[in-house]
């Protein structure tokens, strides 16, 4: 490659401030305001990476977004971050870019061997290949292909760089700088609405740079310039460049990308490399403009091709000039002008092919370029930079060549037109619209309260943008579409459409020829437009050619609806500090510095850090549970149970509505005493259990599972207000007002005799499921003696500020039991003991008969749920209902297992644990018309882990089957 | 999307918890017909176009609303209260 520096200085760069990079580890300089892309030209290095597939030498293509070629992947470890178009790339100091998909090297990549199979690997190989061949021989190959195919890697290393959410709020969004955006902005400014004015690019101006005419008397460069400062006097317009808006999302909100720190070495101390935007528009003025169309022809991936605007952006803005021996490939009037710029920035074009029949006499030419008119260029080699290039005359209407001759390039500029880049227009919904005129797709009538200007609805005119009258211009006319794509003499020609996923005019042949014709199964068949550009570049060439192969028109064709994002966005910026810890809100109850002190191995419940077990020294966690549920049934222990949820439920008709939303009788639950009930969804299955303490004739107090107190809290307002409006009563949830602890077993009344006040702790005066109010100290706390763990038990119930001084004050008074904290993991031993349900068997699929509990469910009362329980389904003898399990091999068993009668697999294991009072392994189960099998053996097997257990059917009350112990 | 809330004012959709199909309406608490409470349950319309729907501001002021959407363009027409505490739409 030949590219270079020019003499003149481009309008962005600063020649007097050099930066060093490097890229694939060679190192390189350039200057302050170049991109990777404009610095690697200027080197003489326009190939940058390998294709997709094929892995040919692929150049930069273009100056934007649009790129489909040249992608690399940026710095390492951490802040490795692939599949970057070079043209957007800032350059900064110590930038350390690097090619992908190419093993060992760029400049020798033994993958480069595909293009040697490359009749092989058209349209639907894969589906050819491995349909039908078995999950083997593709799980053999996949392997292989995987590493050939495909883009950069990701890091495997944690992003060391924050990244930020923000939402801004603004009157009116102009997305695109160029002249139709800075003149929206200009002639909303004075009316004081606020503007937020985005740009992706780290100039605003868009095209105005290379624009050429007048504008209000001054040069457009000049208008630009002054437009700006004119637009940052007014308070009410914000302008913000680097900032990609990729998705255009319901009620005109945006959701855009601002590279904050992407152009830095490190971002500085707190700050963000990316913030993601939430931006939340009244009206949304879309001016994002045009790219240029590309030729399709033999070769036209050979690095040395590329986009003609771009090579004039490249020689205008940074002084890069992109070959010393340059041709124009055109087939409109703008290409001209685009040669002739270039020559008068430095840059020698010396061929003008235009594919057109004739041109107009006045169009001004350059002497020193030859202008073949009438001719296309039907082939471009030279593997990894650009040498020749072969032209013939062209019959437009027969789409035939006549003889070819070959010319000496070392650049290749193309332009077949413009593109409007309807991409956020299309994201609302509305439809594209083909336009004749322009040979291209705009956008249909707004749906919603935006409006799109300039080249994106086909003014691709100074003129036109900015006086909004479309200007009769017969040069401006595009010819056909179909005539973009290029005859050739050559049978094995590679014809390349989309660049990035490596899909030429051969495999929209095979994707016709096997009958996928619609755009969208096209689309899907050749991964055409599917790459990270979505075929920016390559979608309306494509839909030419599928519209030539089926003899119809492009409108009729049709297009496909452009989705978010417009550009890639990276993961870490729509986390934002929305990671590890962060993820979500973690909750601890007033106990937790205490058990943090006391040994306790923590384990997350729901959002709730609650211990599993108290570890002492030397114990494993199985030898802590059992030590702790012992303690709980030969004296006494402590668990906190805070993360219940806990609901004040308050009115006159409290206890008519708990009456209608628990399936067993609330009515009538006395004053100071508890009830335990169970709720059941709309539906009749169930939906979660607990206990209503009934603390006055108007007001119970509530508490839930952990796990469901918010869905609870829910359905109570939702039946309140949409159901019930009528019923006096109202729900406010406490479960962060009050911190509760269980106390257990046989010594738990000593316990709490000795410490709380005014309760009469006799069988009198606080029978089974009383509830009263005392005191520890001056601490008031609620007593209420309910069991979980089938002992003698009582939770106490104290505001949240007197939590951890409540605890301690009862452990105090149990040091002459020795009072033991227990987590958990014993909570759930004592409650498999007692075959009380938990989370495990209330998963939403089970009925109140299951478990065992269908006994309890009223039916003197309708309650929600009531009816739809009794569903034949729900009402089935062979459903599966809930059993105990001793393990016959006294090994451990594992939730979840399958359980085996025989070969019949007849349920599975929920709920585990090893039972201190039994002294076996024992489980709670879920199985087919679990009281038929009663002392049966089944098999439990966890194929996961290839485990197989012979277990003992039993019923699921192991120990105290009476509840005698409830009154030790 | 942007629901305005009749207490709190308009607030982003993520606030809000769907609650469900605002057209259905629950069968007598004491009603014992099977058919009418599985189509309360199960069964709902689809429809294209205007539709009215429950939705609870669940991160506010965890009132309910109904909220008139078009559920092709997404488009709110009108937002109200529901419950006891019924208030005319003033937007």
């Amino acid at each position: 490659m030949s590219g270079s520096r020019l003499k003149y200085k481009g309008l962005f760069i600063d020649q007097s401030k050099p930066i060093e990079f490097t890229f694939d580890g060679k190192s390189y300089s350039g200057f302050e305001g170049d991109t990777l892309a404009s610095a690697m030209i200027a080197n003489g290095e326009m190939m940058m990476a390998r294709s997709f597939k094929y892995h040919r030498p692929r150049g930069i293509y273009s100056a934007g977004p649009e790129e489909p070629n040249a992608l690399v992947s940026l710095r390492s470890d951490g802040r490795l971050e692939p599949n970057c178009t070079a043209p957007t790339v800032e350059l900064y100091n110590g930038l350390d870019a690097h090619s992908q998909n190419a093993w060992p090297s760029l400049s020798f990549d033994v993958m480069a061997v595909n293009q040697l199979f490359s009749p092989l690997l058209v349209a639907g190989f894969y589906y050819k290949t491995f349909m039908g061949t078995g999950q083997r021989f593709w799980h053999f190959c996949e392997h292989f292909i995987r590493h050939a195919a495909g883009m950069g890697k990701a890091s495997l290393d944690p992003d060391p760089d924050r990244y930020e959410k923000t939402n801004l709020f603004a009157d009116i969004v102009i997305i695109g700088s160029g002249p139709a955006g800075l003149a929206a902005a200009m002639a909303a400014a004075p009316s004081g609405a606020k503007i937020l004015l985005v740009d992706e690019n780290t100039h605003f101006g868009g095209s105005l740079p290379e624009e050429r005419g007048t504008i209000d008397g001054s040069d457009p460069k000049t208008w630009a310039a002054e437009t700006l400062k004119t637009l940052s006097e007014y308070d009410n317009v914000t302008m913000m460049s680097r900032t990609t808006v990729y998705g255009y999302f319901d009620d005109n909100t945006l959701g855009a990308v601002e590279k904050v720190a992407d152009h830095k070495v490190v971002p500085e101390n707190f700050e963000p490399r990316q913030r993601h935007l939430k931006i939340f528009a009244k009206r949304v003025i879309i001016a994002t403009g045009s790219i240029e169309r590309p030729f399709v022809f033999d070769g036209n991936d050979t690095p040395g091709v590329m986009l003609a605007k771009s090579a004039l952006r490249y020689a205008n803005r940074y002084g890069a000039c992109v070959g010393d021996n340059v041709a124009l490939f055109t087939n409109n009037d703008d290409g001209y002008t685009t040669a002739h710029q270039l020559r008068e920035l430095g840059v020698n074009v010396t061929t003008v092919i235009d594919a057109r029949k004739s041109i107009n006499d006045d169009l001004p030419q350059d002497t020193n370029i030859e202008y073949k008119v009438g001719h296309v260029v039907t082939s471009a080699s030279g593997g990894k930079a650009l040498s020749t290039m072969k032209i013939a005359p062209f019959d437009a209407d027969a789409k035939t060549i006549g003889l070819e001759s070959t010319i000496k390039v070392d650049a290749l500029l193309v332009t077949a037109g413009y593109t409007p880049m309807i991409n956020l227009c299309s994201q609302t919904g509305t439809p594209a619209i083909f336009d004749d005129e322009i040979q291209s797709f705009i956008p249909g009538p707004a749906t919603r309260n935006w409006q799109a200007c300039g080249a994106v609805v086909g003014a691709f005119t100074l003129d036109e943008i900015l006086t909004t009258n479309k200007v009769e211009n017969a040069n401006k006319k595009a010819i056909p579409l179909a005539l973009t794509d290029m005859p050739s003499s050559n049978k094995s020609a590679k014809k390349f459409v989309d660049f990035q996923h490596d899909v030429s005019v051969t495999d929209l042949n095979i994707a016709h020829t096997e009958g996928f014709r619609s755009v969208e199964h096209l689309k899907r068949y050749t991964t055409l437009g599917m790459a990270a550009d979505q075929g920016k570049t390559s979608n309306m060439n494509a839909l030419a050619i599928m519209a030539e192969l089926r003899g119809i028109s492009i409108p009729e064709a049709g297009t496909t609806r452009f989705r978010a994002p417009y550009k890639p966005v990276a993961l870490g910026t729509l986390a934002g500090r929305d990671v590890g810890k962060h993820f979500s809100v973690t909750r601890r109850t007033p106990m937790h510095d205490w058990h943090m002190d006391h040994g306790a191995e923590m384990i997350e419940a729901g959002i709730w850090y609650r211990p599993r077990v108290y570890k002492k020294t030397g114990e494993t966690v199985t030898d802590a549970y059992i030590r702790e549920a012992a303690a709980v049934r030969n004296s006494v222990g402590i668990v906190d149970v805070t993360s219940l949820g806990k609901i004040d439920v308050q009115g006159p008709d409290a206890a008519e509505f708990l009456n209608r939303i628990y399936a067993n009788a609330f009515l009538k639950v006395p004053i100071g005493k508890a009830r335990y009930g169970i709720m059941l969804r709309e539906d009749g299955y169930m939906f979660d259990d607990g206990t209503s303490w009934r603390l006055s004739e108007t007001q119970f107090l509530m508490t839930t599972t952990t796990a469901n107190a918010a869905g609870v809290l829910s359905e109570m307002e939702r039946l309140l207000t949409l159901v019930w409006p009528d019923l006096k009563v109202h729900v406010s949830s406490i479960s962060d007002q009050w911190a509760g602890m269980a106390v257990a077993g046989p010594k738990s009344r000593d316990t709490l005799e000795k410490v709380i006040t005014s309760v009469d702790f006799s069988e009198e005066g606080l029978p089974f499921m009383g509830v009263r109010d005392g005191l520890i100290d001056d601490m008031p706390v609620k007593v209420a003696r309910l069991s979980f763990s089938g002992e003698r038990a009582y939770e106490v119930y104290t505001p949240t500020h007197f939590g951890s001084d409540v605890w301690e004050a009862i452990m105090k008074a149990g040091e002459a039991f020795d009072i033991t904290p227990y987590g958990t993991e014993a909570l759930g031993t004592l409650r498999i003991e007692k075959g009380h349900i938990s989370g495990p068997e209330l998963d939403g699929r089970t009925t109140m008969a299951d478990v065992g509990l269908g006994k309890m469910a009223s039916s003197k009362k309708q309650y929600v749920g009531s009816i739809l329980k009794e569903r034949d389904g729900l009402i089935d003898d062979d459903r599966q209902t809930m059993v105990g399990l001793i393990s016959h091999d006294d090994k451990p068993l594992k939730a979840g297992s399958h359980l085996l009668s025989g070969t019949d697999n007849i349920g599975h294991v929920t709920s585990t644990t090893y039972s201190p009072a039994l002294e076996k392994f024992i489980a709670l189960a879920l199985i087919k018309n679990g009281s038929t099998q009663m002392g049966n053996t089944l098999s439990a097997t966890f194929p996961l882990k290839d485990e197989q257990n012979s277990v003992l059917v039993v019923e699921p009350h192991f120990f105290d089957k009476e509840g005698e112990r409830l009154y030790v | 999307m942007i629901i305005k809330c009749p207490h709190c004012g308009p607030r982003e959709a993520s606030e809000y918890t769907y609650i469900g199909d605002a057209t259905t309406k629950r069968p007598d608490h004491n009603d014992t017909d099977m058919d009418k409470w599985n189509d309360y349950v199960f069964l709902r319309e689809n429809p294209r176009g205007a539709h009215a729907e429950h939705w609870q501001h669940t991160s506010g002021c965890r009132s309910f609303v109904k909220v008139l959407r078009d559920t092709v363009t997404h488009e709110i027409s009108g937002v109200s209260l529901e419950g006891p505490w019924q208030v005319e739409d003033k937007s």
